[in-house]
Order: C-alpha cells, then structure tokens, then sequence
C-alpha cells in the first residue's frame, strides 16, 4: 500500500535531523497559521499563487533562492565546522550523515539557489527592459516556477523522510547504482530533478522565444540591454543542455527502478558515458548561471558610472562566444580519466579560449568605469567586489585546464575553492547586485543602504576568508569531501576556514535585518517616481512596483539605452512628453495550472521514490487532466479598460513631473 | 601627517583613504608572502615534489600561474585603480559619457587575452604529452610493475613479478620508474601521491596507467582523491620509497609470512570495510588482477550491513 | 465565443518594425505592429522541439557507444526484423502524410477531412506502436530485455523514448479531437493542431534516424 514507507524512514534515532525537522517544520506550520487567521489567504491566492505575471513569479523565484540559501548554507557551515574539529577525531557528523548534508549542499545550492535566482531575475527584468508586456507563455512560466518548487520541497522531505543521496551532488555510477547505494537518497536526487528540470527546460523554450519574437517597436536586437542578450544566451544553454540531463538522469533512473545496464559495473555497463553527458551538461549549466549575473554587471556598472556600456558590440558577441564554446570543454572535468594526451590537451586549449570572451567582458567593464563619475551604491560595490574575485576565480579556472596541473589539483580544496571562487565571486555577487538594484523596481521601495553595505563587506571578507585556506588545503594535497584526517598541517587552515564562513553568515544575518528594516522604514525609502538610479534602460520608465500591464502603450524605442534617450530629452524640454492615447490592454489571466500541476508531481516524485505505484498513477493522471482542464478553458485574458489604464498611468505621470522640477539633464 | 592637515577639509577624506590603502596594500602583500613561503614549504603538499613527475607537474603549475598572474594582478590594480579615481567625488577626473568605442582598445583588449593563451595553449600541448600518466619514465633502471585495486575502502597492491601483495602500504625502490596498473573493485576511486605526481582514476572493469617515480628514499601519503562512499576517508596509504636492496629484502620478508590472496580469499577482501591497517600477503595468485580487470572476478558486493541502524530502514530496504 | 475569438486571434504583445511608418519623432507612445500569436506559439513549439531532438541525440550517443557492448547476448543482428521494421516505417510515414491531411482540413474547417485524417493518423500510430510493443515482448520473452546487456538497454531505452512520444502524441491527438469536437475551429485550438502536426512529423524525422542508426546499421555488422 505504501510501497517501503514505513515509520522507519523517520529519523528518530538521529537528533540533527529529527530536532532540524521539527524546528523547520514548527515554523512553517507558525507562518501557515499566522497566514490563515490574519485572512491572507485568498490574497496570496490570488496575487501570487496563480499569478501567471512575469514580475510576481519572478519575486518568487527569487524567494525560493533566498530560502533555499540559508538551507544551503546551513550545510556549508556544519561542513566546515565538521572539518575544523575532526583533526584526530570523529567529529560531530558520522560520515553517511556528512555524505548526505555535501551532497544535499551542493545540489541545493546549484539547483535551487543560483538556478533560481538568475532565473527569478531574469524573469522580473526582462520583459521590462524588452519593453513588453509579459514573457510569451505566461501560464507556461508559473508551471516552471512551481515544478522547480516541488524539486526544492523534496529535496527538503528527504531530511526527514528517508535519506538523501551520499554521492555528491552529481552522481556518478556506480556508486549511485543500486548495487552501491541501495537506499531511497539517489531516488529522492534524481526525481526532483527530473522534476525541476521540466520547469527549467520551459523557462528556456519561454525566454528565447520571448526575447527573440517580442519587443517594444524600434527595439532591435542590437538595441536591447545586455542583460537581454545575456538572458539570450543562458536561455539557449538551458535549450540545448537541459534536455541532456534529463537523459542522462533517466538512464540512471531506468538502471535503478528497472534492471538496466547503463552504468552499472557488469553487463557491458560503462560509467564514462555518464561522466561524458553530465558534464556535457554540466559544463553549459555553470555557464547559465554565470551569464546573467555578467549582464547584471553590465546594466550595474554602466548605471552607476553613469556612462553607457563600453563596446556593446564586442560584449554581445562575447556572449554569444562564450554560449558556443560552453559547449566544447566538458571534458576538462576528468582528464585524469586517462583519455589521452591529445584528448586532454585539445579540451584544455578549448577551455583556455572560453577565458578569452571573458576577459574581453572584464575589461568593456573597466573601460565603462573610465571616464565614468562613479556611485558607490551596494550594486556598484558588488560589481567591483565582483571583478576582483572573478578574475582570481577565472585564473585558478585556467590553471585548471592545463592537465598536468589538473593532475595535481583535481577534487582537491583547491578545485572547491576555484568554484566556490566563481560561484559565489560571479553568480551570487551577480544575483546580489542585482537583487539590490532592482528590488525597488519589484516593490516600490527601496533597500537600506548602511545595512546593504554592511552585508557586502561581511561576505567579501568572509569569501576570502573561507576560500583562501581551501586554496592553500589543495596545495597541501587535501582532496575534498573528507569526513576526518589526520594531517596536522592541515588543521589551522580548516579552522580559519570556518571562521570565514561565520563572517559570511554574519553577512547573511545583515541581508535578513535589512529586509526587515527597510519593510518597517518603507514609506521613507518609497521609490516614488519609479527611477531610483537615473537609469538607462526602460523597466526604469515604468512605476515601481509597475502595473500588471508594464507600460500604459508600449515605447517607442529610438537607440540603445532606450529610457536614457528618453529622459535626456524629457529633461531639456523640462516636460514629460504628452499623454499617449490610452486603448484598453489585455492581460493573461490568472491560472492555478501551476500550482495544481506542481501538486501532483510532488505526490507522483514521492511516490515514485518510495515506490508507491498507485500513487504514482494518481499523479501522473492529476497532472495530465490539469493540463487538459487548462486547455478547455474559454477565456485566457482579462480586459482593463483604458480608463483604468489612464488612471494608473497618471498617477505615475504626476510623480514624475513633479520630479522633473528638481532633475538637470546629464552634460 | 602634517601635509594632510595643512590641505584644505575636502582633499583631507581623500589623502587618508590613499594612505591607508596604501599601508592596507602593503600588509596585504605581506600576508600573501607570508602564506605563499609557508606553502611553499609544505609538508607533504604538491609543492614539495619528491620525484620527477612531481616536480615537472608542478613546475607546469606554477609556470602557468606565473603566465596568468602577469595579466591578472595588472588588471586587478587598474580595477581598484579606475574605481578609485573615477568616483564622482573626485572632480579632477575627466568625465567622458560619450567614451563607449575605441577600435584599438577593442584590439588590445581582444589580443591580451588570446595571446596569454595562445602561450599557455603551447604550454598545456607540449605539457599534456609529455606528461601523459600512461609515458613511461626514462631511466637506466627497468620499471617495476605495480597492479593497483582501488576497494571498499582499502587499497590492494599487487607485485606481479615478485609474487608478493599489501594492502594500504607501498614498498617501493627509491629511484626507480614504478609502472602501475590500476583498476577497481567497485567503486570509482582516483590513485593519488602528491609529494609523486599525477593522479588517475580507477575503474571497475577498465585498466588505467601511470608512471612514478621517487628520486630518494623516504615516507610519503598517499590518498583517494575521488570520494567513493561512507568509508572515503580512511582510504589512505603509506608510500615507503626505501634503497634497492632494502625493497628486495622487504619483498623477501613479505614472502615468509601473512596469508595468500587467490580467487578463493578475494571476496572477503572484497567486502565493506574501514580503517584497514596495513598488512601484506605473502603470495598473490598471479592472474588475480587481470581477473579483477576483465570481471572474471564479480565486482564488490556493496553496502550489506548498514552502519546506523535505523538507516537500514531509512533507506526503503 | 467571438470575444473569445477576437482574443486569441490578436495578440496584445506587438512587436514593428511597422513603427516607423506614421510616428512622430518625440512620441513615447507606440504604434502597434503585431507578430501573430500563431507565430510565437509555433517558434516556441519549435524550440521545445529543438530540445526534445538534443534529448533524443543523448540517447543515441549512448546507443553508439554501446552498440557494441552486448555481453556476451545477441546483437542487433540476431534481434531485427527488417521487415517487420519497414513496415513500421510505412505506417509512420503514412501517418504524417495523413497529419499533414488533417492540419489542412483544419485549417479548412473541413469537419470530414480533419475528424478523417486524424482517425487515420490514429489508426497508423497505433499499428506502428502494436508492432513496437509486439517487437519489445517478444525480445523480452528469449531473454534478450533490456536487463540482459547494455546494448539492449541502449536499444530499449532508445527506441522505448520514441515510442513513448508516439503514445503520448496518439493521446494528443485524441485530446485535439475532442477539443475541436467541443470548441469548433476556435483560433487557439488550431494553434495547439499545429504544434501538434510539428510533434507528430518531427516523431517521424526522429524515426527515420532510429530506423538507420539502429536497425539498419545494426543488421548490417
């Protein structure tokens, strides 16, 4: 009946995850309550759960990360803290539970933290800055936030419902086979994966389709920002990469529930194949994640240097380089697999070219700087912090693709560091700078500055401080994922190490508090005319938070910098331009396809983790009768009439022009 | 200090900050050196080579860092250098909105970093080939053979010619080209020595190589440098690196005494275990690892007894 | 159903390069020149396609690699009937030129040529599942299943993927039958018969490679 579930699979014999699941599961509960008696419900039903807008799913995406990091982190530092004790000892963390929580940190933390943060950045920008109204499959974009939810909800399950897998967060055969790892934890990996992979796969057919098909008039290709040519690329890897993973993961799923011999160690099984497709996936994948946050720094930089960006043209066409290249280099991942001289030489000649598209982006940044009048806003200092540690980042990468080197270095600390080094110096300074900059766009007000930088500096320092012994641990020939030793010279390293990351949960502590503070402070920090920043690009042209609709009649855009022009000329005439004709704008309506949808996967993933095949079943057909029940319906899109139009547009209008007053125009 | 204060109130903000970024530079330099010389003199870390793959593996590392840092640490300083001078602040710096192409800075931003790799491309070619793991080493001496089996979570050395097995401890002649062939009982492991070289992986039903080298006797750690399950950590072993004769009369000793390794015994070695100390067979059935290779020999059964106890049911068994 | 209709027909995303024509230098406001929601649904679904191919190129890959890994079990040569293969084949093509019928007959709002092609379509899908499924059991039954060796897993897993899409586009085409049944010729509805037509020819192109890489290649070693 409940296929092998059973009361066993609660962890009641092991106090860290049984009293982490309860406190977690206590809050929840809490907040859940809270919700329903202050009557919330129907409002977050009806404005956030269904909501099929672009802005509202992409705050969303953005909320995910921001919870999933602290679970992430949370992993991080009973790692280190693990690391620092077990000099001589067992430390606090047996190894199958030490296992679960580096593999359940780093598919988080890729999965379901940077993934949804680039993508719930991309999501509330992008059509703003395409100047259009939505992205072009609106309820297709709630089904992938959704579906990415139920791949981070059970991930979380298995923490106290079974295991989680003990493979690392990619995992290869055979220990991931049966045979190697018997229990439930690959399963619980590979399904919500599976699952989340689907979302992710629809936000790349939605963004490319959006970005290429659907733009403001006048909106060329070599007109949009950056960060839309970025998104492009990302979008694109997602396309041609994702589909790869997810084979990839059915194989192992079909070696696992259904006797296969992919990659298992007898029948003619070979695991090289897997370690060939999923990096031929994996290496695009960081490519994803770091593309965005390279745009972030474009629209950032070129913001607050108040100077347009240097070299769009080379900065497009690096984008697009590095898109392609992504794809030619994942053999660098195991050259110690023993392919050959000429094999590992070839692929690290091609991973050494992808730097060079890289560089090119580094230094258009500068020279945007140069000639620039620089403000120090927390985006600006992200950015900067950004280019100093990407570029050591980027330096360790290439050293990397040297083989003999690589012979040296693999799954060291020293490859954790190099990651760790561009993932957090690149993608998640990148989401930092870009949460900070546009979160008044999102809400209507802004963040609190002190607290923003205070937050910069605890994690810049704290990057450093954590990373840096990881460096010199490689060099002293520590490999990664080690539960004890017993080398003494290793020892003074792991304890700064965790020292370092105290100080970024100090840095996180900081984020909490200004989000609080600025929520309480709000009605001083309201970002009133919609243009916080003096920004270039047309999502600063609209209201903040903007209408459902975007933009009242969509602008008519004249060159780069869209909104700049715009304003320059706003400015001199020292009046906004004359009122538009308002014509009534049609708006997708809402739709619980999503969340509905997302419902039964995460029942048909639990069920097919646990082998409950009723339930499966069940899933499987919910899922398929919500979406034929959403292809039935009549109507898709909700009127609003150009009054209503007119009068929210207004509002914004008088906001401006009573800006205007107090504005010059740039020299 | 007294030039700052004889500056009008305005620059004075400024002066201290270069000031102390000065002194911040100068400590922060220090402190690099610091922790480069105590790298540099590693115990046992893959700066302090002790044989000739070693030390061309890591005269390639730092040759290409050397290349790389060339470009990086000047493009850092102009970073820090332009976001410093250029702050709106600062009102001598020449504001130019409309500085948004140049052709030659296009030219030399494209050609700095394709030439660095044009040059570390060189190196990466030239370096890959020559030290290919499968290479043998030039020397007078005749390479000894090592069969490497990478276990659950142990190591087993085997010594073809001279009959002879240890399990978590390699006995080898110091100056010596030492030929391994690795393989795996189960799992995916990698072979590492750091203060010898190159690593390489292990896998069940494949056969890979590798070629190193001790120019003088000592002791050296050796590791799995691939995580390979519950057992991971305790899968280390001790690497003596001893004088000619003294291998020859530890290969004498090994032979009088222990256990033997055959068909029959190997599944016990085969199974699940931790934290293995070291011990020796005194005889190796001679087509063993050529069985383990071609699976002759079924791989290792896995996980049978679970360690905690309430896992066993956690895990849906 | 006309406000429906006015709706679905005119998108309210315009996108021009038809601006130019009558604006005014400093306008804010915008002309609308419209790329049709057929359009954007049929790049979309192209894309998703183009994503389903690279899925399918993985599995291929795999195949190619372990084309040879048999383990001691028959191989492609001792497994395929060609004939029964062509005939496959037949019916898959046959069944896009019957799709291609029916994506004109509604187009055409022409109730006997879609509602008669799609059966037909129906009809040859399912021959050419019942033959798969035929072909699958009866390898299953000597042993040679896709637990036997890696070559069988790659092959079942392979050929498996496409027939899966076959099933799941045989349920399409029903759901697709049954909406135009309810709803008429309805703007919308006809775009999901062409993103349904793209899934059901690129089933074939994706067929025409299995039928060469696999069976045939495989049957000539």
């Amino acid at each position: 009946m409940l296929g092998k579930l059973t009361w066993a699979a609660i962890p009641f014999d092991q106090p860290i995850p049984l009293f982490a699941g309860a406190i977690v599961g206590v809050i929840l509960l809490a907040i859940l309550i809270y919700i329903a008696l202050k009557g919330w419900i129907p409002y977050l039903w009806r404005e956030w759960i269904t909501s099929v807008d672009h802005k509202r799913i992409g705050v969303m995406y953005i909320f995910l990360a921001g919870v999933m990091l602290l679970r992430g982190f949370s992993d991080a530092i009973m790692m280190r803290s693990q690391q620092a004790l077990a000099f001589h000892s067992e430390g606090y963390l047996p190894p199958d539970h030490y296992d679960q929580i580096f593999s359940a940190h780093g598919t988080l933390m890729i999965f379901f933290v940077a993934m949804p943060f680039v993508i719930g950045l991309m999501n509330v920008v992008v059509p703003l800055q395409l100047g259009v109204r939505d992205v072009a499959f609106p309820t297709l974009n709630s089904v992938s936030f959704w579906l990415t939810a139920t791949g981070a909800l059970l991930v979380n399950v298995s923490l106290v419902v079974g295991e989680f897998a003990r493979t690392g967060w990619l995992p290869f055969p055979p220990l991931s086979e049966l045979r190697y790892s018997p229990g439930v934890g690959v399963d619980y990996y590979l399904w919500s994966l599976q699952i989340s992979g689907v979302g992710t796969l629809l936000t790349g057919v939605n963004f490319v389709t959006t970005i290429l098909k659907i733009h403001a008039p006048g909106m060329t290709y070599m007109r949009m920002p950056v960060f839309c040519w970025t998104a492009l690329a990302a979008n694109l890897l997602i396309v041609a990469a994702f589909p790869i993973l997810t084979a990839t993961l059915a194989m192992l799923i079909l070696d696992r529930y259904l006797g296969f011999h992919f990659f298992t160690n007898d029948a003619g099984g070979n695991l090289m194949i897997f370690m060939n497709l999923i990096w031929a996936w994996g290496h695009p994948e960081v490519y994803i994640l770091i593309l965005p946050a390279f745009g972030v720094f474009s629209e950032v930089v070129s913001t607050f240097s108040r100077k347009p960006l240097f070299g769009y043209r080379s900065m497009v066409i690096a984008t697009m380089a590095i898109c392609i290249i992504a794809f030619m280099v994942w053999l660098h991942h195991f050259f110690t697999m023993g392919a050959g001289a000429d094999v590992n030489a070839v692929f690290g000649i091609a991973s050494m070219i992808i730097a060079v598209p890289t560089g090119v982006k580094i230094y258009n940044w500068l020279f945007t700087m140069y000639g620039g009048r620089i403000v120090y806003a927390t985006p600006m200092l992200w950015s900067i912090g950004f280019m100093i540690t990407f570029i050591i980042g980027g330096m360790t990468g290439v050293l990397f693709a040297v083989p003999p080197a690589d012979f040296l270095l693999h799954n060291s600390l020293f490859l954790v560091a190099h990651f760790h080094n561009v993932i957090i110096g690149g993608v998640l300074f990148g989401a930092f700078a870009g949460y900070t900059f546009w979160f008044p766009k999102a809400f209507g007000f802004r963040l609190h500055e002190g607290l923003g930088k205070a937050a910069f500096w605890c994690w810049f320092i704290g990057f450093y401080l954590a990373f840096v012994p990881l460096y010199v641990l490689g060099l002293l020939g520590m490999t990664r994922r080690m539960q004890h030793y017993d080398v003494p010279a290793w020892h003074p390293w792991t304890l700064v190490a965790f020292v370092g990351a105290v100080a970024i949960l100090v840095g996180i502590i900081f984020q909490i508090a200004q989000l609080v503070v600025s929520f309480r402070h709000r009605e001083e920090l309201r970002d009133l005319t919609g243009d916080p920043w003096d920004g270039r690009s047309l999502e600063w042209s609209t209201a903040s938070p903007p209408p459902a609709f975007n933009f009242a009649v969509l602008p008519n855009v004249e060159g780069g910098d869209a909104y700049w022009t715009i304003k320059q000329r706003v400015l001199e005439q020292q009046t906004l331009a004359a009122e538009p004709e308002y014509e009534d704008i049609e708006v997708p309506r809402n739709s619980a396809t999503g969340f509905i949808c997302a419902f039964f996967a995460t029942f048909m993933g639990f069920a097919l983790i646990w082998y409950i095949w009723w339930l499966v079943a069940v899933g499987f057909v919910g899922a398929f009768v919500t979406f034929v029940a959403f292809a039935w319906r009549d109507r898709t899109e909700d009127v609003i009439p150009a009054d209503e139009v007119a009068r929210i547009d207004r509002i914004n209008r008088s906001a401006r022009s009573a800006a205007l007053a107090q504005m010059q125009p740039a020299e | 200090m007294s030039a700052v204060q004889s500056k009008p109130n305005r620059f004075q903000h400024e002066r201290i900050l270069v000031c102390r970024t000065r002194r911040v530079t100068v400590a922060a330099v220090r402190c690099g050196s610091l922790i480069a010389l105590l790298v540099l003199t590693a115990c046992q870390g893959v700066l302090d080579p002790q044989g000739p793959v070693g030390e061309a593996d890591k005269t390639i590392l730092i040759d290409s860092l050397a290349i790389m840092l060339a470009i990086v640490v000047p493009t850092i300083i102009a970073t820090l250098g332009f976001a410093w001078w250029y702050r709106s602040s600062n009102t001598k710096a020449a504001y130019r909105p409309n500085f948004v192409y140049s052709g030659q800075l296009e030219l030399i931003v494209w050609a700095i970093p394709l030439l660095t790799i044009m040059l570390l491309g060189g190196v990466a070619w030239v370096s890959s080939h020559d030290l290919d793991p499968a290479n043998p080493l030039p020397s007078k001496q005749p390479p000894l053979t090592v069969q490497v089996v990478s276990l659950d979570w142990k190591w087993l050395f085997i010594y073809p010619d001279q009959h002879v097995g240890s399990v978590n401890q390699l006995v080898i002649p110091a100056g010596v080209p030492v030929h391994f062939e690795l393989t795996s009982a189960s799992v995916m492991n990698a072979f590492f020595i750091p203060q010898l070289g190159s690593m390489i992986y292990t896998m069940n039903g494949m056969r890979t190589q590798l070629n190193l080298s001790a120019d003088a006797p000592g002791d050296f750690p050796g590791l799995s440098s691939h995580y390979s399950g519950d057992g991971f950590s305790t899968m280390h072993f001790d690497v003596k690196a001893v004088p000619a004769e003294q291998f020859t009369a530890w290969v004498n000793a090994t032979r009088q005494t222990g256990s033997t390794l055959t068909q029959q015994s190997y599944p016990d070695l085969a199974k699940q275990s931790l934290s293995v100390a070291p011990f020796t067979y005194r005889d190796v059935a001679p087509d063993l690892f050529q069985k383990i290779v071609s699976q002759a020999l079924p791989p290792g059964p896995g996980p049978v007894n679970e360690v905690s106890a309430g896992a066993n049911s956690r895990a849906g068994q | 159903m006309s406000a429906a209709q006015g709706t679905a027909e005119r998108g309210p995303y315009p996108i021009g390069h038809d601006a130019t024509e009558h604006r005014e230098p400093h306008a804010e406001h915008a002309e609308r020149g419209v790329v049709s929601k057929r359009i954007i649904v049929g790049y979309g679904f192209w894309i998703f396609l183009l994503s389903d191919i690279v899925m399918f190129s993985a599995f291929f890959a795999t195949y190619a690699v372990l084309s040879d890994a048999t383990a001691g079990g028959p191989s492609g040569k001792d497994l395929f009937h060609l004939n029964t293969v062509a005939i496959e084949t037949a019916c898959l093509l046959l069944s896009s030129f019957t799709c291609g019928v029916a994506s004109i007959g509604a187009r055409a709002h022409n109730d006997l040529m879609y509602y008669g092609a799609m059966a037909v379509t129906a009809i040859f899908g399912a021959g050419f599942l019942s033959l798969e499924i035929h072909e699958f059991a009866g390898m299953v039954a000597i042993g040679a299943g896709p637990s036997r060796s890696a070559f069988l897993s790659a092959f079942f897993t392979l050929v498996g993927c496409h027939g899966l899409h076959v099933t799941l586009g045989l349920m399409w085409l029903l759901t697709m039958m049954a909406q135009v049944f309810a709803k008429g010729y309805r703007a919308d509805i006809l775009r999901r018969v062409l993103c349904f037509s793209l899934f059901w020819h690129t089933l074939d192109i994706i067929w025409i490679a299995i039928f060469t890489v696999v069976y045939l290649m495989g049957a000539a070693q």
